[in-house]
Formats: C-alpha cells, structure tokens, sequence
C-alpha cells in the first residue's frame, strides 16, 4: 500500500492509535498523508509527539487521550500545547502505567484492567468517566482503567514482509505490538520490505514484534519516522524538529508541500 | 566544593538504604550523578540507568540489563524504583503538578500532562528535585495534583535546602539549609507555612572520597549547570 492509501481507510469520527514514544519512532509519513485527507473529529490515543501535535495544528482532532505529549529535547509540544490553551480539544489526561493497562485491555478483549496507578491524583478528578472497582479478594479499591479500543492503529518499524510481519531492530519496542492487538484494523510503515525469508538475517526472532495476523496493510516508507528517531536506521533530526516546533503552523505545513 | 555539589550528595542521601532498586533521575545531572554516587560509595546495590533503556554497570559504558518503556513502567507497579522527579508546583503536603498552570479544562499553560507521576507517587519511594525554590514553585494549592504525596515522599532537594513530610501531620519540613543559605531565605521562597525545627542543620558537603568518584563521574562538571 502507499500512505495515501492508508489514509484514505480512515474516516472522520475514528479513534486512531499512534505508536511510538514522545518523539521517537512516530509513524510520521502515514501522519503526513492524513493531513492531506479533508479527516477530521478524530480521536487520537498516543504517548503523543508530533503526530498528536501536527493534527492538533491541522484541526483535525476532537478528543487526545495520552498520559504527555513532548518532543523529548523540546519538553512542551507547541501545537498541543496552543490547542489546550484555546480550549479547541477535548484532553483525556492518563498517568503512563494507566494508558499502558487501558492497551493491555484492549489488546486482550478486557473492558478494563485493575492498577493502583491514578488513585489519589488529580487524573480521577478531571476524567469524570473514571471509575473504581474493589477487589474481590483484598477490599481494595483500584481503577478500572478502560480499554483503549481503535478503529485504525498506525506504527513504524523498521523492517516488514509485505504481509505485515513487522521487526523492530532499536533498543525498544515502545508499545506499537499492544497497539496493533488494540485496533480493527493497523497499519505499518517501515523503512524497508523484505522477504520473509530475510528477516531473520535482519535481526534475532525476538525482534518479531507484530504479526501479520494483526496487520491490514504495509507501507514502504524510508525515512518515515523523520523528524523523530528510529534507531538503528537513524537518530531523531533534531534540527529539522526544532524547525517544526518554532515555525507557525500553516508556513511549516506549506513548505512540506 | 560547589552548591551543585552539596545538591549532588543531597540527591544521593535520598537513595540511602534504597538497596536493590532502580535510582533513577530526571531533570538533569544533579538527579543522575546523585544516583551514581549513591551506588559507587554508601549503596552499591542500587540499579541505575542510562536515562533511556539500558541499565549501566559500576562503568556506566557497561549495560548490565535491558529496561524498555513498558517493563519501567512494570517496575514501577513492583515498588522497586525510586525516582527524582521534577515539579512545576508543589505544596506542603508534597502534592506535584507537572501537568498544567491554570484551570485543569482549560489551561493558562499546558505543561507535559502527567506523565508516570500518579503511578510512581503512589507505588515507590519519590523525591524531588527542585533547581530554583522559589514561591512559584511552592504553592499553598497545586493545580493539577499529578504526583500525589504522603509517606513514600522521601526528600525534596533544590538550589537552598532539603525538605521532607516527616511531621506528624505529614506537612512539609525544612531538613537543611544549604551552606551559605539562611533559614529566612527558604521561607522568603516558599509559599506556604514550613515547619521548621528549632535548629536548622546545615546540609552536608562531599567527603573527599565522595568528591573523587564525583569527579570521575562529572569530569566535564556538567553539574555547575545545575
């Protein structure tokens, strides 16, 4: 598939996942083609970065759920963050271990998982929707964090058969399997298509991530996690994002063409 | 010996007793070399990372385990980390905001969100570091209570002093004052009433054994930046 095609499976209303981490290995070609989409009103769940930030500045977002969103060397997303300030998003704010059970659920089928994660903070006062629920063997009372069920999940690896077994090859899977498991349908990017047959010379089976069992389609797109990192293949561009962060809006997103 | 330095040992005082935990720092290199230090002098147990996900040896160029995002954020449900946060607000009960500045629906100043913070806050011992004490900083209300205080709050370290919750009500006490700073000065900077005992020690400085292996560690002395 191209990204376009991917973009065009999305529809307005949706719930999208972004894997990833902050400003690492984001997704960011398959990102970039949904802005050229006329999409809007999505929701978008993600230890957000760029992605949850250009979508922001595009007006293409209804509602974020994430625990942060950052650059990583730039802490405060500038487009977020000027969303939050108008009031223009609606903000499902979650601690990190809490986003993580809300995946964990929904890639298990589960309507919520248990964690102390969230009680006594202020994330229970701001998300009415927020319920406990007691243990039935300890009386505790914990949180019932809900799962995080999506229509589309959208991540980036490093290596892919063309029918969607995916590889990752840097120091960290962030959570892009959980995502997959979460979603009707994912879709994966990455820097290169191989044979089936050579994936294993890529890296050890371990690094298998996502199977093509949970994937709808794949896109060859070197160089689509930039500006963010994605190690091995290359590190974050970190002038290029301080481009992104400290030029308006419109001026940046006319320069890409 | 600098400020930084005595805010270096405070950091690692924090870890003391620790034993086989994760020390883990945010917020610069006073967090981190107070975490090494800890580890190469009085807590030899101590694990310790690279501030992404491999966890260092005694040489910090050794990576002697793996720790992704998803097992860190498993350690932390474990109890088996504690961690060197930073604030945006705190107040007396050691209530933290690293989320946002203003009204939580509609924020004058969208800061991180609140990242693990209510997670770490009520699953491990938590510290603070806090680089400029000042009443901005140490609020009589927070305005999103992100980390959330009590009893697993062990020490707030910044520029001027370390603080704790070891009152009986668990209201925020001074412990130290730094050398060269006054008592008066901590409270000219806090926003809200301190506890503070009839005699104020002074925080410590590095031993001489202290001072070799931190500057082994900070050859560059990053640390000055604070």
């Amino acid at each position: 598939m191209t990204a376009a095609e991917v973009a065009a499976r999305i529809e307005s209303g949706m719930t999208v996942g972004v894997g990833g981490w902050g400003s690492r290995r984001k997704p960011m070609a398959l990102v970039r083609a949904l802005l050229d989409t006329p999409v809007t009103d999505l929701t978008i769940i993600s230890y957000g970065g760029a992605d949850v930030g250009m979508l922001c500045a595009a007006g293409r977002v209804r509602r974020v759920v994430a625990p942060f969103v950052t650059l990583d060397t730039i802490p405060l997303e500038p487009h977020f963050r000027a969303a939050r300030q108008q009031g223009s998003i609606e903000f499902v704010e979650y601690d990190e271990g809490m986003f993580m059970f809300g995946l964990l659920a929904a890639a298990h089928r589960l309507p919520f998982l248990p964690t102390r994660a969230g009680l006594g903070s202020d994330v229970m006062r701001v998300n009415r929707g927020l319920r406990t629920v007691r243990s039935p063997y300890t009386e505790e009372d914990l949180v019932a964090v809900p799962a995080l069920t999506m229509d589309v999940a959208l991540v980036h690896l490093n290596r892919a058969d063309r029918r969607g077994n995916a590889q990752y090859l840097g120091p960290d899977p962030y959570f892009d399997d959980l995502y997959a498991k979460a979603a009707t349908s994912c879709y994966v990017s990455c820097e290169r298509v191989v044979d089936s047959a050579d994936l294993l010379k890529e890296g050890p089976v371990q690094s298998l991530l996502i199977s093509r069992a949970f994937v709808t389609g794949v896109v060859e797109a070197p160089g689509g996690a930039g500006f963010t990192s994605c190690e091995p293949d290359y590190g974050r561009d970190e002038a290029e994002q301080r481009r992104y962060a400290t030029t308006p809006w419109l001026e940046y997103h006319d320069e890409q063409g | 010996m600098s400020r930084a330095d005595v805010c270096v040992v405070a950091c690692a005082e924090a870890f003391r007793g620790d034993g086989e935990i994760l020390a883990a720092g945010i917020g610069g290199p006073i967090t981190t070399l107070g975490a090494r230090l800890a580890r190469m002098t009085f807590e030899p147990d101590l694990l310790t990372t690279d501030g992404v996900c491999h966890l260092t040896g005694d040489d910090p160029q050794v990576t002697e385990g793996w720790l992704p995002f998803r097992d860190h954020l498993w350690l932390v449900l474990t109890g088996r980390r504690h961690v060197f946060m930073g604030a945006s607000q705190i107040d007396r009960s050691g209530n933290t905001n690293i989320s946002c500045i203003g009204a939580w629906e509609r924020p004058k100043a969208q800061l991180l969100g609140v990242r693990g913070a209510p997670g770490n806050t009520v699953c491990c011992p938590t510290s603070y570091w806090i680089p400029r004490h000042s009443p901005r900083v140490f609020v009589e209300r927070v305005d999103m209570v992100s980390g959330v205080g009590g009893p697993l709050l062990r020490r707030v370290v910044t520029n001027l002093a370390v603080l704790d919750l070891r009152t009986p009500d668990g209201s925020m006490r001074l412990v130290s004052v730094h050398p060269g700073v006054s008592v008066e000065e901590v409270v000219d900077a806090t926003g809200f009433e301190l506890v503070i005992p009839p005699d104020v020690p002074t925080s410590r400085g590095p031993t001489e054994e202290e001072l070799r292996v931190l500057e082994a560690l900070d050859p560059g002395n990053l640390r000055e930046a604070m």
